[in-house]
């Protein structure tokens, strides 16, 4: 038995690329299935949600402007930090979940493997969901995805981590940014997902993680004007989850309702198409070969 | 001094189409009265004649036409779709068939002209139900996965500007997908839709597939919110869009929105300038300007401002006003009295807050509901002209010097609904169509339409789209 004292960490928030601290300076205590304290996460504040739509906003033009490839990579990337990195998180949601380890081994085995999937999903999607329409007229019609902007995800509560990744990939991957809340009672997995993403050659801003009270930030991004979607998979209180898509009918934000997800299934493509726009570009054709001849 | 260009009359007949004096609700395969007795008239724009007395729906009638549509859902559902597709064929021809009585009918009860009714309407409406009845034994290849199920009751609303093709819009994928229906026509324009509950008796449609409910925003409203419906479709305001939403909010019911627009035509210095003109034309006193999707913002570039607004107003001094009924009528009557208050009362503001206004010289018929084509220079992005949609004939011009500056000032808006593009540079075309917030774009062309091709907007425009396989999505349990 050694008498070495372990070194605690410090979780912060990540918003923008960077690590602060809630502004509001507050903390709450994260237990694991047995109550027992594992650390003071930061209690993020409206003001900080409001600062995180602003650097997802900021980030949203330059990463939907990457090319779907680079965009892949990138995502890519991220597996591949996350793989190196399984046994920080194998350890933090067997303590958020009170699962055994090999059971949570399987579960990050399967978000990383979530998240290798959606990497490819990027230089796919107009392909599946975009394409040339028939119109009857000398036109060139073309109608391709784009992404709808700024996404607020409330990640699901219990699934701390494959579930949290099932929200955030397929918002990032079609050119959306996210400002993301994290599982309330367990957000250290999320916490520490943001120190991943923060190496992984995803630009600042791009996914921004929140922790703290559901009640208290989500309302503000509900009705906040600059948000474009918002996800409700992690609320559970049916009474919130309709306060927000009401708040959110104020700029018409797309929205997600909540539903039962079994988060280890297929996700299918629905909340990759959800955060999408179709945009349908005509042009006229002419007609060089109008009198049937070759030309 | 008499213009070159007169035209003398050449009026479509009557005769044609044959308006009983008095319409009731179509429920469950019959007419019926409105439960409270209530009806309601029903005028043409041109000249305020009242052409029938139609039922007014109630919150009960709402509900017994969604008890007739969730009947009949039960059997319509798991119809195979070869035979539901057979239906929506059947419909599609008998549309043709009847398209001039339709046309005619059209443009009396909604004031557009016939040369519209006749050469748009009628033909994409026609054309709306042969794409979809195709698609109605074609489900599992929609991309959706195997074996897609519909929703169930569809409760839609649509507006006035469209009568007959928003239904079109709106019931062909409906029935397609398995779904049944129970749709409120605008209270100023019932009468086509109730011709088209006679379209589906002749084509032997099941009983209670097909409501249709004339009426208020009351009866909307009830619709909307009824419990038993599935899906809400609505095609209108951007305001009554939002109470929808939250109306709706911690509900199962799928819902898709067409609202408002303010869309921006840009000119470049390059764009082929009379047919830049053209477009500018169509864009924004098509149907009046009472298209969610017009060009209502002019952005042209500086150094062609002056003669692109010379060749505009030479252009709109042509433009013939008058009997919608004349084949040779560009412009026909505003939809209503209330419709003619608002655009007037807008187009004050823009003069009270100094936008310069120009006006069609063309002289206004002595009944009915008419206003002049009218655009607004020295506009700028702060004025109201600029910045609500007026849903009429009128353009607001605002200038700009650089794409960046272009994009920038089309942008800004709550909308997304549509834009167009003006340059002989295809790189152009094709960087700013990527840089605009809008639904639709057209380069070099404006409000064309297609039931192949998807159609709705961004931001506050809405959301889902219509049309196309993209306009399957809005009707299945996907």
């Amino acid at each position: 038995m050694s008498d070495r004292l372990s070194v605690f960490k410090t979780y912060k928030l990540y918003v923008g690329g960077k690590f602060p601290r809630s502004e509001s300076g507050r903390v709450y205590e994260v237990s694991d299935s047995k109550n027992k304290w594992l650390a003071n996460a930061p209690l993020s504040s409206r003001k900080d949600a409001r600062d995180a739509v602003v650097a997802a906003r900021k980030a949203q033009g330059g990463w939907a402007g990457r090319t779907a490839y680079l965009r892949g990579q990138i995502l890519y990337r991220v597996a591949e930090m996350l793989e190196g990195r399984k046994d920080q998180f194998v350890r933090e949601v067997a303590e958020a979940e009170g699962l055994s380890k090999s059971k949570a081994a399987v579960v990050v085995d399967a978000a990383i493997d979530r998240w290798v999937w959606y990497a490819g999903w990027t230089d796919k999607v107009a392909q599946i969901v975009g394409g040339g329409n028939p119109v009857a007229g000398p036109f060139f019609n073309l109608s391709s995805p784009e992404p709808t902007g700024v996404v607020t995800v409330v990640a699901p509560q219990k699934s701390s981590f494959l579930g949290l990744v099932s929200v955030i990939a397929p918002v990032i991957a079609t050119g959306n940014t996210a400002v993301v809340i994290a599982s309330e009672d367990s957000p250290l997995p999320a916490l520490s997902l943001g120190e991943v993403l923060a190496t992984s050659d995803l630009p600042g801003g791009v996914v921004n993680i929140l922790s703290g009270r559901t009640a208290e930030i989500a309302p503000s991004l509900a009705a906040h004007q600059d948000v474009n979607a918002i996800d409700l998979a992690g609320v559970e209180d049916d009474v919130l989850a309709k306060e927000l898509e009401v708040a959110a009918a104020d700029n018409l934000k797309r929205v997600v309702r909540p539903q039962p997800v079994d988060w280890s299934a297929d996700p299918g493509t629905h909340r990759l198409t959800a955060f999408l726009e179709t945009k349908t570009v005509w042009h006229p054709t002419g007609s060089l070969g109008a009198s049937g001849s070759a030309y | 001094m008499t213009s070159p260009f007169e035209y003398a009359p050449a009026p479509e007949s009557r005769s044609v189409v044959d308006i009983a004096p008095s319409y009731g609700l179509f429920i469950d395969g019959e007419f019926t009265e409105a439960a409270d007795g209530k009806v309601f008239k029903t005028v043409s724009p041109s000249s305020e004649e009242v052409l029938s007395e139609v039922a007014q729906a109630s919150s009960e009638d709402v509900d017994r036409a969604v008890k007739a549509a969730r009947k009949a859902f039960e059997k319509w559902s798991v119809l195979p779709g070869a035979e539901r597709a057979k239906y929506l064929f059947r419909i599609a021809r008998i549309i043709q068939e009847r398209s001039r009585e339709l046309a005619v009918l059209e443009t009396l009860d909604n004031g557009k002209p016939i040369k519209e009714t006749r050469d748009a309407d009628l033909p994409l409406v026609a054309a709306h139900f042969f794409y979809y009845a195709g698609w109605a034994d074609k489900l599992d290849h929609a991309g959706y996965g195997a074996n897609p199920r519909p929703l169930g009751v569809a409760g839609q609303v649509i507006p006035w500007n469209f009568p007959l093709l928003m239904l079109a819009w709106k019931i062909a994928p409906a029935l397609a997908t398995g779904n049944t229906v129970v749709l409120k026509p605008a209270e100023t324009t019932p009468l086509s839709a109730l011709f088209f509950a006679d379209i589906c008796r002749q084509a032997g449609l099941p009983k209670g597939v097909v409501n249709i409910l004339p009426g208020y925003g009351d009866a909307g409203a009830a619709l909307t919110a009824h419990p038993d419906v599935n899906k809400v479709a609505f095609t209108g305001s951007t305001a009554v869009g939002k109470a929808i939403a939250r109306q709706v909010a911690g509900t199962d019911k799928k819902v898709t929105l067409e609202l408002g627009g303010k869309g921006a035509n840009i000119v470049f210095d390059d764009a082929p300038i009379d047919q830049a003109v053209e477009g500018i034309v169509t864009g924004i006193f098509f149907n009046q300007g009472q298209v969610c999707c017009a060009g209502s913002r002019l952005l042209v570039q500086e150094s062609v401002q002056d003669e692109v607004l010379d060749a505009l107003k030479r252009r709109l001094s042509t433009l013939r006003l008058g009997d919608p009924l004349d084949k040779n009528t560009d412009i026909g009557a505003i939809n209503s009295a209330e419709q003619l208050a608002r655009i007037t009362a807008l187009a004050e503001t823009g003069e009270a807050e100094g936008a310069e206004r120009w006006s069609a010289p063309c002289e206004l018929p002595s009944s009915g509901y008419w206003f002049a084509p009218t655009l607004f220079t020295n506009v700028t992005q702060a004025h109201t002209v600029a910045r609500d949609e007026i849903f009429g004939p009128v353009l607001s011009v605002l200038t700009f010097r650089t794409p960046e500056e272009a994009v920038a000032k089309a942008n800004n808006t709550q909308y997304g609904l549509s834009a167009g593009i003006w340059t002989e540079k295809g790189s152009r075309i094709l960087a700013v169509a990527d840089r605009l917030r809008a639904g639709v774009i057209w380069a070099n062309t404006f409000n064309k339409f297609d039931p192949t091709s998807p159609f709705g907007g961004y931001k506050e425009s809405g959301y889902g789209r219509e049309g196309g396989r993209h306009g399957l999505e809005a009707y299945l349990d996907v």
